[in-house]
């Protein structure tokens, strides 16, 4: 059978801003065979991207297609014109970009954006579009009546299902999909792995899958092409890939997700009086305005109770929407609690952090999920992290300087990045400085909000280490927020999971992974995407009925989508958070023996 | 994402010459700047000196632009008129720049109500339409410079407002402005470490296009009698004291005219190409 794709002896080269140009991809090849899956793997930078796009005879401005052959079907892509290239783009091969609400116009109605690759190559008329558009939906498991819907309308995971339908559209024979799922939180994500794996089994086309994590392409892919610095450094049929990895940076990757030791056995010193303390919080985006209607109305937080003691981690694990960034933003004093109280070793913290004493701004600090956008573009990294030293400490400008070398290289950083802007850093790089940021002013508590979850796989599992060596140097606690429950159990000593502003689970980090579990730590834990092939297809059972993914207003509000409610009892009442041992507690009205039964059912739930 | 990573390191950008047309601006603005500064001393007759007995003498090397209305050298006088020209313009873009720029980072970043009533004060100054306010201004206290200065900057500011509320919010809404605030940083330090570096290049073409605008408000005022008056001079002024001139084909109106019309075209000149770049490093450096 001939190959669809066929690459051989790929050079991309890009300007490098100095005039002079890189090789950014050196003599890749690459086959890909009608109908089958291949995945391109590796850390940012590895070129995976580039040679996908390529296959479209596609160069991103800056970057230029210099030697090699692309051939599509036989014919060759680079003699292509531009109406050459305009009638393979969307009807032979199709493109799905990372960022779905980048990819869709917001103005036009999502049935008639999938419409138009169809009437743009003339495939169909406007019936058999709408006919085609119909199938589309159904084979994507999206509601029906979403054609006549605006992007914004739909959720994140409708969202990506959409562009994949758009680029199912014209039923081309190659589909090029570049980290699709990269943006969506966990249980999210099982939903459009098992809607892009059914539509591509389904239509027979052959896809390039890139992506960064390897469990992800596990489940999709039938060939794994491992790529780094431009090159390919491995490539064969994906079990055996996972299985029997030859090269080392292989493993380097397939450590990545699934680390050795996961758990801190150490107990965390409980004192009398907590270094953080919420009691009763409650918060909203509802704003009471001069004029027009008070926005939103929905509570975010609802009757926090939690603490944190010195030197302790406490983990906030939790979809996107579930609150817990509004809670570590509540106790940054960044947005206002409508009720509750929050304390600082016994001193009642104010509302607003502009309220609050220099002395308290000090002791509690936050680092931002993305490093692209905490740090001041216009500012030196020296700047950066010499400012809480002059803010909280007054410091002469000398005593800055030496420390922030001894800030720089307690993050791993040479002494010479003082002089470069944010930009000049790479993603993993600008997140140690904003590391050294939070601890430039020796806090006491660290806010960190998603720190990782926009970094890949090992670079994300090297800052995670960095977080636990600075912790056991330093008395520093961690209020650490996060959607991956599996990264959590590495440098927690506490877990807190929290669904739509409440807290379902409580407990250290042992008990909360041992059942019996919340219905929603059972499947959250199951969405965490493991190697073994056939976790998606379990995952995709747990997750219980679809669609509702609402909280519901009054009683339990994970009610909706949990497996094991009790009809007339889960709807009304809100369960209590019954402490089943000392320090671990659930919020449910089903027993621990009946939540036990239900958990150990042959579905693994354990990460490895 | 993947490919940028790799180049991301490169270090320090090259100087690279600015675009021809841009060059050509930059040019004219210097030029300008040059005779706003030094004008009067290049100047070989003064203001007022009388060269010729009658009134246009013809262009000669003694007089290259020709004599005016009262027989007064043309270049000699564009030369003084310059420093009154540009530095109102100046002045009164400066002195609305100033107290816009501040009320337009303050209210983006306190927001809520005060923000509301601020832009809604703000929309109703900006509803009366310049010239009237110019007018009404001139006519109750009378034509001088600092009422000038005054009267422009006073047009300017809820502008200038307008613009850098709408700028400062999306800066505003960024994480390291958020990260400012979690460290307590006051109001004012978030507006002056945090967004203005960011906000510095699209308000510098604003600031462009208002010294634009008052250069071509402060002639017409001159060019109807209200603005500068005599003795002092400005290049509207010569424009109105020379029209009859025109009729007998003489260039004396003419050239200060067109003095106005390259400065303003030279000015555009380079706010285009600042505009034009700074939108492609904003771009590049969120695509990163």
């Amino acid at each position: 059978m001939r190959p669809v794709l066929e690459i051989a002896g790929l050079v991309v080269r890009a300007d490098d801003g100095k005039g002079s140009w890189i090789d950014t991809i050196r003599n890749v090849d690459l086959t890909v065979s009608a109908g089958e899956v291949v995945a391109l793997i590796g850390e940012s930078g590895a070129g995976k991207s580039t040679v996908a796009l390529a296959a479209l005879g596609y160069a991103r401005p800056g970057t230029r297609l210099v030697e090699g052959r692309i051939l599509f079907d036989g014919q060759d892509v680079r003699a292509l014109d531009e109406r050459g290239l305009r009638r393979l783009r969307g009807r032979d091969a199709s493109y799905v970009a990372q960022s779905a609400q980048a990819a869709l116009n917001p103005a036009i109605p999502i049935g008639a954006q999938i419409a138009e690759p169809l009437l743009i190559h003339g495939i169909a008329s406007g019936t058999e579009a709408e006919a085609r558009i119909a199938s589309l939906i159904g084979l994507l498991d999206l509601p029906v009546g979403i054609v006549t819907r605006f992007p914004h309308q739909a959720s994140g995971g409708q969202q990506q299902r959409i562009v994949l339908a758009m680029a199912m559209a014209c039923a081309p024979r190659l589909l090029v999909l570049d980290e699709p799922t990269t943006a969506l939180d966990v249980t999210t994500q099982i939903e459009v792995l098992k809607a892009i794996r059914t539509a591509i089994r389904g239509q027979g086309s052959a896809a390039i899958y890139v992506s960064h994590d390897l469990a992800v392409v596990a489940q999709i892919a039938d060939r794994i092409v491992v790529m780094r610095h431009g090159a390919i450094v491995e490539q064969g049929p994906t079990a055996e890939i996972v299985e029997r990895p030859k090269q080392p940076y292989t493993v380097t990757l397939i450590d990545a997700v699934r680390p050795r030791d996961r758990r801190l056995t150490r107990e965390a010193p409980r004192g009398p009086a907590p270094l953080l303390a919420l009691r009763g919080v409650n918060a909203s985006y509802e704003q009471q305005g001069w004029f027009g209607p008070a926005r939103g109305g929905n509570k975010v937080l609802r009757d926090i109770d939690l603490t944190v003691g010195k030197g302790e981690v406490l983990a906030v694990v939790g979809e996107s929407g579930s609150g817990k960034s509004t809670l570590a933003r509540v106790v940054a004093g960044l947005h206002p609690r409508l009720s509750g109280d929050i304390a600082l070793a016994g001193t009642t913290l104010a509302d607003r952090v502009r309220r609050r004493p220099l002395e308290q701004r000090r002791r509690i600090q936050i680092i931002f999920q993305s490093p692209d956008l905490s740090l001041n573009p216009e500012e030196r990294v020296g700047e950066i992290i010499g400012r809480p030293r002059q803010l909280y400490f007054n410091e002469a400008r000398t005593n800055r300087d030496a420390h922030t070398d001894r800030l720089l290289d307690m993050v791993g950083l040479p002494p010479s990045y003082e002089r470069r802007f944010p930009a000049e850093l790479s993603g993993g790089e600008r997140q140690r400085v904003a590391i050294a940021r939070a601890f430039a002013a020796e806090p006491d508590l660290i806010l960190c909000d998603e720190i990782l979850s926009s970094l890949d796989v090992v670079i994300a599992a090297q800052i995670l280490e960095l977080m636990r060596e600075l912790k056991r140097k330093s008395s520093v606690a961690y209020l650490f927020i996060s959607h991956d429950l599996v990264t959590v159990a590495q440098i927690a000593d506490r877990i807190a999971v929290l669904y739509a502003g409440t807290v379902l689970e409580l407990g250290a980090t042992s008990a909360v992974f041992t059942p019996p579990h919340h219905p929603y730590t059972a499947l959250l834990m199951a969405a965490v995407p493991q190697l073994r092939r056939g976790w998606l297809d379990d995952a995709f059972k747990l997750r219980g009925p679809t669609a509702q993914r609402r909280a519901a207003p009054t009683g339990c509000p994970f009610q909706p989508r949990c497996p094991l409610a009790i009809p007339g009892l889960c709807e009304r009442e809100l369960p209590p958070l019954r402490e089943q041992t000392s320090g671990h507690a659930i919020r449910c009205h089903r027993s621990d023996a009946e939540l036990r039964q239900a958990q150990t059912s042959p579905v693994q739930t354990s990460p490895n | 994402m993947s490919a940028g990573e790799a180049t991301a390191q490169a270090i320090p950008r090259p100087r690279r010459l600015p675009p021809p047309l841009a060059c050509i601006g930059l040019a004219i603005v210097a030029i300008g700047l040059i005779m706003a500064l030094l004008g009067p001393f290049l100047a070989r007759h003064g203001a007022g000196e009388l060269i010729s007995e009658r009134p246009f003498p013809a262009a000669s090397w003694a007089l290259p632009f020709g004599g005016d209305h009262l027989g007064r050298d043309v270049l000699s006088r564009l030369l003084h008129a310059a420093p009154v020209t540009i530095g109102l313009a100046l002045g009164a873009t400066t002195v609305g720049f100033v107290i816009g720029l501040t009320v337009g980072f303050f209210t983006a970043e306190v927001r809520g109500n005060t923000d509301t009533m601020i832009t809604w004060i703000l929309d109703i100054l900006v509803s009366f339409p310049p010239k009237l306010i110019a007018l009404i201004a001139i006519a109750g206290l009378g034509s001088s410079l600092p009422i000038l200065i005054a009267t422009l900057g006073f047009v300017h500011a809820p502008r200038v407002a307008r613009v850098a509320r709408a700028v400062a919010m999306n800066i505003s809404a960024m994480d390291f402005v958020e990260a400012a605030r979690a460290r307590g940083e006051s109001v004012l330090a978030v507006m002056v470490r945090e967004i203005w570096p960011s906000a510095r290049r699209p308000m510098a073409v604003e600031f462009g296009l208002r010294v634009t605008f008052s250069i071509l408000v402060l002639s017409s005022l001159s060019f109807l009698g209200l603005g500068v008056q005599p003795p002092m001079t400005d290049w509207g002024s010569m424009v109105r004291e020379n029209m009859s001139g025109i009729f007998l084909g003489t260039p004396a109106a003419l050239i200060p005219a067109l003095a106005i019309g390259i400065l303003t075209v030279g000015i555009n000149l380079v706010i285009d190409w600042i505009g034009g770049s700074s939108g492609r490093r904003l771009t590049e450096e969120l695509s990163r």
